[in-house]
């Protein structure tokens, strides 16, 4: 029975698990049943909420109890924390996730937990709330479990039954630096649970294509986490990273959390004012250039450039550092060649392709259709653009990379470029 | 000019393509009824509506488009939206224009008639996705759960089923407080269309969706506060930006939104 008591533990355990970013409620697609609340949607998922941080709200994320064995110097729910613990109890986690359900606040639930006694012993009380919706709620909607590291196979195998997505949390890129902040932790106990719930996955196909009854192993697949920020590891380190994990055949998000100083007093961390929110924004547009773009890692960040740039995005700044692969021309230009236009998306690549069968498409229909021109004019030719008429549009070859960076950047060198193009006539006042 | 006035119906934009065609003639113009007549008007036609016309119409447009791409022309047509008329009747003329087995004009967005119909259609999409995901249910006594909106189309009969298949074992009742009429699942079978003789009996505020004390289960409250402290929880405060808040979730949803409602 829920009462007035449990709204306060509720909140200190919804304080204690929103610095895990994870909230997408996407991947499987399961219509409801009869005797049976819920359904899952999948393509998008579906945000119920955003909060005042702008952050969606799809699922009740919250964790069991945020008492925890470990002392990793990143977490606020670290040993060494002075913080109101709590734990809420199965019954009233279940009630909880039903009840809101059940009114359309959320998809379903992301349940995590600190590590108590031992990772069998919290995994087992994590695999009885979802065992618990399962089976005597007849719960159907999403359910994101976190697996513990160090949890054994058979809890992993029964978990994976029930939850939706599983995930297990990388935190740190380089081994070194996560030995630092959190020295009873090592890249082996978050890759092996990992590996396992791909096993698991793997396996259920096979069995599935035998077997069409045989239910679903954790059918949306891994995702995973990164604090960025906390340590001195560079973005390449990041999205190599990223990009290896992208390599596993049911690894299906990355996500990216800008390190939010809770414990200042340790001086292993950097002292942050504000968690680097620009350069976790510009992390998942790199993100999504590997996911969606057809790019690959080398391509975002190397050698040369081991750090984003902050002031454009990725695709731009791979587009000012290729000048040679411009202009093009969106008539002709394959669809790969399309995506690699700043200024273009998918959706509107997408609309090109189809569109330029019926004619060739000129800036305007472009400007119709969605296209970014501020940006994308730089890179492209199109029907008219192409006409014998001299200096229509300075593109990024005739104006220089450095030049038209400094335009995109800042609005007064803007403003000084249009006038330069004005033609103006002198009455020789 | 050759303009014609229908009474701005999907049926009657169908009748109007039948009449046009009929008569051999392309108007310039098509107006609902009572519309004003533009300056140089010629000749007016009065369409009138006519299933057997429109479903004949219907016919043809399903030999000839996509099924994707019929299902955006009825998405667009819930928008209700007058500067929808225009653009959909000169797209549905332009595709029986073209031989039959040729290629249609559905994917051609350099069309401003494809695009135009399009657009509004993805409008009316995107607004029936914010409903699914801002709808609130309050429980009553009876176990009914109850949600007020008011959706800038009338968006309604695309996300019923949604819903359906959600929450098939418990009754709701999802009600339009703008176009007054709504739909109620008993728990069984199909929702129906319902409205009411005498709004003012409503047992729910239509300014906040708010069921009134007599009605509201009595644990409800309870849940509400629940919601509204996990909401303010999840929050991290260093990271504040009300401007991303407003902009996925705009101010006009808030009214029904338990999580923005004070007590």
């Amino acid at each position: 029975m829920l009462t007035e008591n449990t709204m306060e533990r509720l909140r200190i355990l919804t304080e204690s698990a929103k610095y895990d970013v994870s909230c997408s409620s996407s991947g499987t697609v399961r219509s409801g049943k009869k005797g049976m609340v819920g359904n899952t949607v999948g393509g998008l998922g579906i945000c119920h909420s955003f909060a005042d941080d702008g952050r969606c709200i799809s699922l009740l994320k919250v964790m069991l109890t945020n008492s925890c064995m470990y002392d990793c110097a990143y977490c606020v729910n670290r040993r060494s924390n002075d913080i109101p613990r709590a734990t809420l109890s199965v019954t009233e986690l279940v009630d909880i996730t039903m009840e809101f359900y059940r009114r359309n606040y959320i998809e379903g639930l992301f349940l995590s937990s600190g590590v108590v006694r031992n990772p069998d012993y919290t995994m087992e009380r994590l695999v009885a709330i979802v065992r618990k919706l399962r089976t005597e709620h007849r719960f159907n909607g999403y359910i994101h479990l976190k697996s513990i590291p160090g949890a054994s196979q058979e809890l992993l195998s029964q978990a994976g039954l029930y939850a939706d997505r599983m995930s297990v949390n990388i935190e740190i890129p380089k081994e070194e630096s996560l030995k630092l902040l959190a020295p009873e932790k090592d890249h082996q106990s978050v890759f092996q649970p990992m590996k396992l719930i791909q096993q698991g996955v793997l396996e259920n196909k096979e069995d599935r294509r035998r077997f069409h009854h045989a239910p679903r192993f954790v059918p949306a697949g891994q995702s995973t986490q990164m604090i960025v920020g906390a340590t001195k590891d560079t973005d390449r380190d990041i999205l190599t990273m990223s990009s290896m994990l992208y390599g596993q055949p049911t690894m299906r998000r990355v996500y990216y959390s800008g390190y939010v100083s809770v414990n200042t007093y340790d001086s292993r961390l950097p002292v942050l004012k504000q968690p680097p929110l620009v350069r976790e924004n510009r992390l998942y547009q790199a993100d999504w250039l590997l996911r969606f773009y057809q790019f690959k890692v080398e391509e975002i960040v190397n050698d040369q450039f081991p750090d984003l740039d902050l002031d454009i995005d990725p695709k731009l700044s791979w587009a000012l550092r290729h000048p040679e692969a411009f202009p093009v021309d969106v008539n002709t230009a394959d669809y790969e060649m399309l995506l690699r236009v700043p200024g273009l998306g998918v959706k509107s690549a997408m609309l090109i392709v189809n569109s330029r069968r019926y004619g060739k498409l000129s800036s305007y229909d472009l400007k119709k259709i969605g296209v970014v021109m501020k940006k994308a004019k730089y890179f492209i030719t199109c029907h008219e653009l192409a006409s014998p008429l001299p200096g229509t549009i300075l593109g990024v070859n005739e104006l220089r990379p450095e030049r038209l960076r400094a335009l995109l950047v800042s609005p007064q060198e803007r403003k000084l470029a249009e006038k330069e193009q004005q033609l103006t006539l002198d009455f020789g006042v | 000019m050759t303009v014609y006035s229908f009474d701005g119906t999907l049926d009657g934009l169908l009748t109007a393509v039948f009449d046009a065609f009929d008569r051999h003639e392309q108007p310039e113009q098509l107006l609902t009824t009572g519309d004003a007549l533009p300056l140089f008007c010629e000749q007016l036609h009065e369409v009138m509506t006519d299933e057997v016309k429109a479903r004949r119409v219907w016919t043809g447009l399903e030999k000839r488009l996509s099924r994707e791409a019929l299902r955006l022309i009825s998405v667009s047509g819930f928008s209700e939206l007058p500067e929808l008329f225009n653009p959909l009747f000169n797209y549905v003329c332009k595709t029986f224009r073209l031989p039959p087995d040729g290629k249609s004009i559905e994917r051609n967005f350099a069309d401003p008639d494809v695009l135009a119909v399009t657009n509004i259609a993805r409008k009316v999409l995107y607004e029936q996705l914010r409903m699914k995901q801002f709808i609130r249910f309050q429980k009553a006594k009876d176990g009914t759960y109850f949600a007020v909106v008011s959706p800038d189309y009338n968006v309604l009969p695309l996300i019923i089923e949604h819903f359906r298949d959600r929450f098939n074992d418990q009754p709701w009742l999802i009600y339009d407080a703008k176009r007054h009429y709504g739909y109620y699942y008993e728990g069984a079978d199909k929702p129906i269309r319902v409205t009411f003789e005498d709004e003012t009996t409503v047992p729910f505020n239509l300014a906040d969706g708010k069921l009134s004390d007599d009605v509201l289960s009595s644990d409800d409250h309870l849940m509400q506060e629940l919601w509204r402290t996990y909401f303010k929880a999840i929050c991290i405060r260093e990271r504040m930006n009300p401007r991303k808040q407003l902009k996925d979730m705009p101010r006009r949803y808030w009214k029904y939104m338990t999580e923005k409602q004070g007590v």
